[in-house]
């Protein structure tokens, strides 16, 4: 049944990108529910009210094996109580022209259709045609919801997102704390995700990637604190790693393999193998660090855009 | 191999996935991460014990399709809801990194 009442999408053309961002990335799959109650086709309308009455639920799939059939709705039962075939089989009085979704849809692909149509929910499919899930415009909602607390979040994290000293730069600051190992790799995913955007090349990526990782959990694991910013220019990336304290003795010991300070705990983490500057060191084109004890430390890293061969 | 074969070859158990169900070519076993992050190859699979978040970050810097977590290490919530959000498949078993990694090895080379 059309919708006589469509909601106005004139909104939609002015909201801001980020919003619009989230709605394009998130597909059907990611919103549907997969533990549905679903019908047999040889179960009686009988049965499948009592289904409904049981869960509460006002619809119900019917299966052929693993296949979508046809739907019942409380609107079908209440036909069947009042022409009197309550004991016939789903299969006899099921609606068998159903509009359904695809896993694999965008999820503004479904607005769309909650906006077309009067239903509050599709039967959704996947490629195999096997049916899979249920979307309610509840689910969207909740979809929705869910992806944007997580961009906030990953907003909030940032100090200060834009604040170039040049046209064309782009600076990113980020906040690390102490021992939180919970938000550790925040920053070098960011760092990663605007790269993908930018289509660096992967090597540059991935170098780039690493040199953020090592130093943001440094900041971390050996220091009170600091934050990680990252530059962007035309050229290259340029990535600082600053902490509060309390600052290195002899910086040419820390740059060498092997040499760690790491207590027992970090390492059975993982991490305090005495690889993290080394590794940052061997992914940069240039690379320096500056300490004073009781100030603190100044890691910078630069890798250029330009692809140079990794020697692994 | 995809995942999904590589995991039944293994007897391991899937706690994530298989996303996309992508191929396996490269395998890297290591217990510190820092090691992975400087010398394990791009879209390898990771052979580990090290049952924890830093472990889906390393592996989502290196666009890894899935983590064997051996020994029975038990999969800690946090990591498992990582790995679904980085689309890690997260497997377990009760195997050794050195029995997993032969297991990966032959299942590899056709054996």
């Amino acid at each position: 049944m059309p919708n006589r009442f469509p909601i106005s999408t004139e909104a939609v053309d002015k909201t801001p990108v980020a919003t619009m961002e989230i709605i394009l990335r998130l597909k059907v799959k990611d919103a549907m529910v997969t533990n549905v109650l679903a019908a047999k086709k040889s179960d009686t309308l009988r049965e499948i009210q009592m289904m409904m009455k049981e869960n509460e639920i006002s619809g119900v799939p019917v299966l052929d094996e693993n296949r979508l059939v046809g739907m019942i709705s409380v609107n079908d039962i209440i036909n069947a109580l009042d022409r009197n075939y309550i004991h016939d089989k789903a299969e006899k009085h099921m609606v068998r022209n159903l509009i359904v979704l695809e896993d694999d849809m965008p999820l503004t692909f479904a607005v769309s259709y909650f906006n077309k149509y009067t239903y509050r929910r599709f039967p959704v499919i996947n490629k195999e045609k096997e049916f899979v899930g249920i979307l309610s415009t509840k689910d969207v909602l909740a979809a929705m919801l869910f992806e944007m607390n997580k961009e906030i979040n990953a907003l909030e994290s940032r100090l200060t997102s834009v604040r170039a000293d040049m046209p064309n730069q782009i600076v990113q600051e980020f906040v690390i704390k102490r021992f939180d190992f919970e938000n550790a790799g925040t920053a070098s995913f960011q760092l990663k995700k605007l790269l993908k955007e930018k289509s660096v090349d992967r090597k540059v990526l991935r170098r780039a990637s690493v040199a953020a990782y090592e130093l943001e959990i440094n900041v971390a694991i050996h220091t009170f604190g600091g934050t990680i910013t990252f530059i962007f220019d035309k050229d290259r990336i340029t990535i600082i790693a600053k902490d509060n304290g309390p600052g290195i003795l002899n910086v040419d010991e820390v740059c060498e393999e092997g040499f760690s300070t790491a207590n027992e705990w970090i390492r059975s983490l993982g991490f305090g193998a005495g690889m993290g500057l080394p590794n940052t060191k061997r992914v940069s084109d240039d690379f320096s660090i500056t300490s004073q004890v009781g100030v603190g430390t100044t890691v910078t890293s630069v890798i250029f855009l330009e692809a140079k061969d990794e020697s692994e | 191999m995809k995942v999904s074969e590589l995991c039944e070859r293994l007897g391991a158990s899937a706690v994530t996935g298989p996303f996309d169900d992508r191929d396996v070519t490269k395998v890297y076993t290591s217990d510190l991460l820092s090691d992975v992050m400087g010398f394990a190859e791009e879209e390898s699979l990771l052979i580990t014990i090290q049952a924890h978040k830093n472990t889906i970050a390393v592996a989502s810097q290196l666009d890894m399709p899935a983590i064997v977590i051996c020994n029975g290490r038990k999969v800690p919530d946090d990591m498992r809801e990582s790995a679904v959000q980085e689309k890690i498949t997260l497997l377990t078993t009760k195997d050794s990194q050195y029995t997993a990694s032969t297991k990966v090895y032959l299942a590899l080379s056709g054996a």
